[in-house]
């Protein structure tokens, strides 16, 4: 190993005058020396990550401006894939069904989170292990399985219509996921089921953290529930929503492997997003370049989105 | 307190209706997935008898045995590697002053946020021309790659928030960096240390997109992309690929039930991947 060489060339070279005089500085600041031992600690994972994500993201940049098969030669296209990304009505589709899948991945689980921490605050509660190992089920399945699971729900005879059903709206009652107008808002559901329990764990546990004091305060100043949350419980919680906000949100730009089990896009194209379409763009119909470019305006989208949660929620700054 | 006792009842029955709604699809797959193969089974319907068949159809239908083997090779090397690499580079961040050690940290804060979307084109295509691809060796270097932003970070948080007294110490009895982190720190990260393993062992067993692309053999692939083929030649026989889901399933709900501690804190202290 390379840092076993760091060790026994201390005592080599400690005879020259040059490293008698490296040794007193290193005396007068211990961590003078260690300046470059420490990039050698770093190296290996940076390398890593440089090779295997920096430099493919680069190379995902390059060959977006290139019209390319994979197999003969490229053509130099310019911007001109991006252009298609944002005019052509497949493309295009996919990241509006992006931005519609925020609100079910992160509004609703988000504002599910909040009202029961609204409702918890005032309590502490013990026991709460029981439901937290539940919430948290939703997160640790492969999500193929939560998508193969939930396409069952969603079946004409699935587990959603025998509900309706029993609470006497049968009429209501179809196979979900083929349905042109809202096996979307199916899609999106899922998402909420995955990561309601999420936030709703994450905010409880934030709102243990609020300063007890805060809440005898308001209810000494007659704030009611209503009140209490927006003054103390909100307030309190400005670093975990903004947590959940990041994570949800890139949950539904970047989804893939729901949409990839449950619709495959259908149907018609009613539920692509634009990893299934970089998917199947570059893997099936052979269009890298434009398969590149929908890649970084993804990537560009959830960079923006990221920048934004952060200057828009600045907590305890 | 009138009011306090009705918002107790609401809370609990808002905990209550969750805990219901996250549990009810698990119960669906266990009911359907012990009807008789082929079954035309509808809803929530308990079966008239047990029948353990379907896991045994879908078990050879699929090779799970193969499949479940790739994913534990992959998994395990991808925490061994990852887990160790963070280590080193999250300790010389927080307690080495490095050059460029700010630019070096952002470069890996920002991978947090990179979608798999963004690298997979061009690494299916690098990795072919070095006979990466149908490769573990593949998929786990990209994966620790993947995970590389959030084990380091994870890393640099922990040893920040060790006592500076305890390295400043060890420095006085002139310990090398590698005595410090080896005999002083590493002695007290056990419980960082292995709520990183667990997240990085869960995400690592549920990549699917990743594995799809850079294992074209399917007899290579893990379980969960295994079982993504698999659900598109068996759409009709619901007890059976409710059978291989729940296989699928499984192993994670052990990990996870055995560490749920660990795993639990890990995703509070916002230890939630990117």
């Amino acid at each position: 190993m390379s840092l076993d060489f760091i060790q026994t060339r201390r005592p080599a070279s400690a005879t020259s005058p040059l490293a008698d005089a490296r040794r007193r500085r290193q005396r007068a600041d211990p961590r003078g020396r260690r300046k470059w031992t420490g990039l050698l600690y770093i190296a290996p994972a940076f390398l890593v990550y440089v090779l295997f994500v920096v430099l493919p993201g680069l190379h995902t940049v390059y060959l977006s401006m290139f019209n390319w098969d994979g197999i003969t030669p490229a053509t130099w296209a310019g911007l001109g894939n991006y252009r298609a990304v944002v005019s052509d009505p497949l493309l295009r589709g996919a990241i509006e069904h992006a931005l519609v899948l925020i609100v079910f991945f992160a509004v609703l689980p988000i504002t599910l989170g909040l009202l029961l921490a609204a409702l918890l605050a005032r309590h502490r509660r013990r026991g709460m292990t029981f439901f937290r190992v539940i919430f948290f089920l939703p997160q640790i399945v492969p999500l193929v399985a939560v998508g193969i699971t939930w396409r069952w729900m969603y079946t004409e005879d699935g587990a959603v219509n025998q509900i309706l059903r029993f609470f006497g709206l049968a009429r209501t009652t179809r196979a979900w996921l083929g349905d042109f107008h809202l096996a979307l808002l199916a899609v999106g559901l899922i998402g909420t089921w995955t990561l309601a329990g999420l936030c709703m764990m994450l905010f409880l546990s934030g709102v243990q953290k609020i300063d007890p004091a805060l809440y005898e305060a308001a209810r000494i100043d007659g704030a009611g529930t209503v009140r209490e949350f927006w003054a103390v419980t909100l307030p309190g919680l400005l670093s975990e929503i903004r947590v959940a906000l990041t994570v949800t949100i890139i949950a539904a730009l970047a989804s893939f492997d729901i949409v990839y089990v449950s619709t495959n896009g259908a149907p018609g194209n009613q539920t692509t997003v634009p990893g299934l379409l970089v998917y199947r763009l570059a893997f099936t119909d052979e269009r890298i370049g434009l398969a590149a470019a929908l890649g970084v305006v993804l990537t560009g989208l959830i960079l923006v989105v990221v920048a934004a949660i952060s200057v828009g929620i600045r907590s305890e700054a | 307190m009138k009011s306090s006792r009705l918002e107790s009842a609401a809370s609990y029955l808002v905990l209550v209706v969750g805990a219901l709604s996250t549990l009810l699809p698990f119960v669906s797959i266990v009911l359907a997935s012990l009807q008789p193969s082929n079954a035309l089974v509808s809803g929530l319907h308990v079966p008239h008898s047990l029948n353990f068949d379907n896991f045994r159809q879908a078990w050879t239908a699929a090779t799970f045995g193969a499949l479940l083997k790739s994913s534990v090779v992959i998994s395990v090397t991808v925490v061994l590697l990852s887990v160790a690499m963070a280590t080193l580079a999250g300790y010389a961040l927080a307690t080495m002053r490095i050059p460029a050690g700010g630019l070096l940290f952002g470069m890996f804060l920002v991978g947090l946020t990179l979608p798999v979307e963004l690298i997979v084109i061009p690494l299916y295509f690098d990795l072919r021309s070095f006979h990466l691809t149908d490769n573990y060796l593949g998929v786990i270097l990209v994966e620790c790659a993947l995970f590389m932003p959030f084990g380091v970070f994870w890393m640099r948080n922990h040893f920040q928030s060790m006592p500076r007294e305890l390295i400043e110490a060890a420095e006085m009895d002139s310990a090398s960096p590698r005595a410090i982190l080896f005999r002083v720190l590493l002695p007290l990260a056990g419980p960082s240390l292995s709520s990183l393993a667990v997240l990085i062992f869960l995400w690592s067993w549920n990549q699917l997109l990743l594995v799809l692309i850079l294992m074209q053999d399917p007899s290579k692939r893990t379980a969960p992309a295994g079982l993504g083929f698999f659900v598109n030649q068996n759409t009709s026989n619901i007890p059976v690929l409710c059978a291989a889901t729940l296989i699928v399933m499984l192993p994670v709900l052990v990990v996870y039930l055995v560490f749920q501690r660990k795993f639990i804190s890990g995703m509070l202290q916002g230890g939630i991947r990117g």
